[in-house]
């Protein structure tokens, strides 16, 4: 699902759902990034009202956690693991080689998971082991024209 | 007219290299030639040097290819693997691996043998067998068999999971809670992910159990966002296993009652801390609780909470449906029962190895890994994740288990292993190690949240060689420091890797001229 621009109906729609779990906070941010692509500022204070909580809670909760973003993402994002287990089988110089080409931003991200058949790096929502810029760059571009 | 089944995995780490396009491959190559066949999407056995690891079904037994690309499916058709053909990527009777062959699997025993989804597969093999028997005890039993059982945290603490579970049991509360940890954030670790993927049925077989045994109608999964296949499969299993009664309000016909929900973290490693994982499913910041009171008594939303890792879980089918005894008979010392280790990083052969626990490293790393990817020389490994110790081949003759490890200054942790070669610079990695505990600190504990900055740009010093010895014995008083002044185990135990580092491989931190101890 692509992201959808703002708007506050739709971000009191989203709420409706959440507020009423126990906790909600964190998975009220979790759903409005899911609709939105990332949490704008204005969302702050629909949050901290729909789960009766102050907005220096919800700001608290929207930048403890690496995942929720307060901008949106570029397109050409490449999630590259940067963790010990990829390290050891040349995550750092992957890192070096595809910012070098200027094709991609680059998120460092700590474990997919894929420990044996590292480098991992996360595409357009797919996983790729034994990762090399060519088979980053090729998922790149199959992405972008799907 | 009898219809081949193949076996392709869909476990993430097979689709990462391919499976998904093998299987469709060979759908597209089988309805071509007319041949009908039906491709079941399994776990993945764990060998994951060998994957795509396709397999066809003889009916008894199953035959293995592997690793199979897009490119090797046309060959196998013609060479008859639907039969069994001779191919040059063949592997004979899956079961005959002598990688697979070798190991003791209790926890894993399902995992790549059936379709993850499938109820009647589950029974089939085994499933629902421990909690049957767990409806037939009184609480107090199934605890006491936990107990009995020795088995303890996988998590990393190697807490015995069955005096958890009395301190709960014993806890009067209207509402309890049974929550697994399924934050695996420690590099080189994936057996929760494979078991979520390739067996989800047995963990929630698992904490319906612990539900019975403590008196809990809740529960609780908090799965990592990294893994949305596992997310998604364990999603569905839930669905499957309520509409089958396996949970629910009458748990297989009975008066029992457990509803389990899944919890989807955040991308915070700090999250994988008991207390921390309790705010964030709480929907607060990731902010480690001090102890006592422990989640015991004072756990989820204040109430009684079993909190176990996803791998103490699923072991517990297995010990109510073949008794402590069968469980307890494997291992060594107080290390009772199998452990998964995760060979990962720089290895020829990576997987998962699941073996009763003292297996020589050694052992792990050389005959079940081959070495290294690389080809070149084991120079280190770090054992248990980002928090683990660094060991050089000189300590191969350690014994894996909780006590030797801890022994060799080390630890057990989640059991992952990554191995490097001799490219690694072992000053970088204790860099490294710094600059994580920096980056994912809550920032409760003035020693972890600052010292880690500080412990960092102290090792770059040393890297530069500006004064490297004054700054080694900072170094090690700062580690001093946070091991003594953390609450919890990041910054606590952010110091073993850099100090194993330092004592391990002097040579990488300037002269060996004086000893660090």
């Amino acid at each position: 699902m692509s992201p959808q621009s703002w708007s506050k109906e739709a971000a009191l729609g989203v709420l409706a759902t959440t507020r009423v779990e126990p906790g909600p906070v964190l998975i009220s941010l979790q759903a409005l990034q899911q609709h939105f692509g990332y949490v704008p500022q204005e969302a702050i204070a629909l949050v901290a009202d729909a789960c009766n909580v102050s907005r220096a809670d919800v700001h608290g909760v929207l930048t403890f956690y690496h995942d929720l973003l307060t901008s949106p993402q570029p397109r050409n994002t490449v999630r590259l693991c940067a963790a010990e287990a990829c390290q050891a089988v040349g995550s750092r110089e992957l890192a070096k080689a595809l910012e070098e080409s200027g094709m991609v931003e680059i998120e460092k991200t700590y474990c997919f998971g894929n420990c044996a058949l590292g480098p991992s790096a996360v595409v357009k929502g797919r996983l790729l082991g034994r990762a090399t810029v060519e088979s980053v760059l090729a998922a790149i571009e199959v992405g972008v024209m799907t | 007219m009898s219809v081949t089944t193949i076996y392709v995995p869909k476990d993430s780490a097979a689709r990462s290299v391919g499976a998904d396009e093998v299987a469709k491959s060979i759908a597209r190559e089988a309805a071509s030639r007319k041949i009908e066949i039906v491709i079941v999407r399994n776990g993945s056995r764990g060998a994951l040097w060998l994957e795509p690891l396709v397999e066809i079904s003889t009916g008894q037994e199953r035959i293995a290819y592997g690793p199979i690309s897009v490119s090797d499916v046309v060959s196998l058709f013609d060479a008859d693997f639907l039969h069994g053909g001779a191919h040059r990527l063949g592997l004979g009777k899956s079961d005959e691996i002598p990688w697979l062959a070798r190991q003791d699997r209790l926890t894993f025993a399902r995992v790549g043998i059936i379709d993850p989804l499938s109820s009647l597969d589950f029974e089939k093999n085994g499933g629902l067998a421990g909690l049957r028997q767990a409806l037939l005890m009184q609480p107090d039993e199934i605890v006491t068999e936990v107990t009995d059982s020795g088995v303890r945290g996988r998590g990393g603490a190697g807490f015995p999971a069955g005096i958890k579970w009395r301190a709960v049991l014993q806890t009067p509360a209207d509402q309890k809670y049974i929550c697994c940890n399924a934050d695996e954030g420690d590099s080189g670790t994936f057996a929760d992910r494979m078991l979520i993927e390739g067996d989800p049925f047995t963990l929630i077989e698992g904490m319906t159990i612990a539900a019975i045994a403590v008196g809990a109608t809740k529960g609780v999964v908090y799965l990592r966002s990294e893994y949305p296949d596992a997310i998604e499969t364990l999603q569905t299993a839930i669905d499957i296993a309520h509409d089958n009664q396996w949970i629910g309000s009458n748990i297989l016909g009975t008066s029992h009652e457990f509803e389990l929900r899944i919890r989807v973290g955040a991308g915070s490693y700090i999250c994988g801390e008991e207390t921390a994982m309790l705010e964030s499913i709480e929907g607060k910041r990731g902010v480690v609780r001090s102890k006592p009171p422990l989640p015991a008594i004072h756990g989820l939303f204040e109430q009684p909470t079993v909190i176990n890792n996803v791998l103490t879980l699923a072991s517990i089918p297995t010990i109510l449906a073949n008794g402590a005894a069968a469980y307890n008979s494997r291992g060594v010392g107080r290390s009772v029962g199998t452990q998964v280790f995760q060979l990962a990083g720089n290895i020829a052969r990576g997987g998962i190895i699941e073996t009763a626990f003292g297996i020589t490293l050694e052992t792990l790393v050389n005959d079940f890994g081959a070495g290294t990817l690389s080809g070149r020389p084991v120079r280190a490994v770090q054992i248990g994740g980002p928090l683990g110790a660094y060991f050089s081949t000189t300590s191969f003759s350690v014994s894996m288990d909780y006590e030797s490890l801890l022994a060799a200054g080390g630890m057990l942790g989640h059991g992952g292993i990554v191995v490097f070669d001799d490219s690694v610079d072992l000053a970088v990695q204790a860099k490294f190690a710094m600059e994580f505990c920096a980056f994912e600190s809550c920032g409760k504990c003035t020693p972890c949240r600052i010292g880690s900055t500080r412990g960092a740009e102290t090792i770059q010093k040393i890297i530069d060689g500006d004064d490297p010895v004054a700054n080694k014995k900072l170094l090690l008083d700062l580690c001093e420091v946070m091991t003594d002044g953390s609450l919890c185990a990041l910054g606590g135990l952010t110091p073993l890797p850099v100090k194993s580092a330092m004592i391990h491989f002097a040579e990488d931190f300037g002269s060996r001229t004086e000893a660090v101890q």
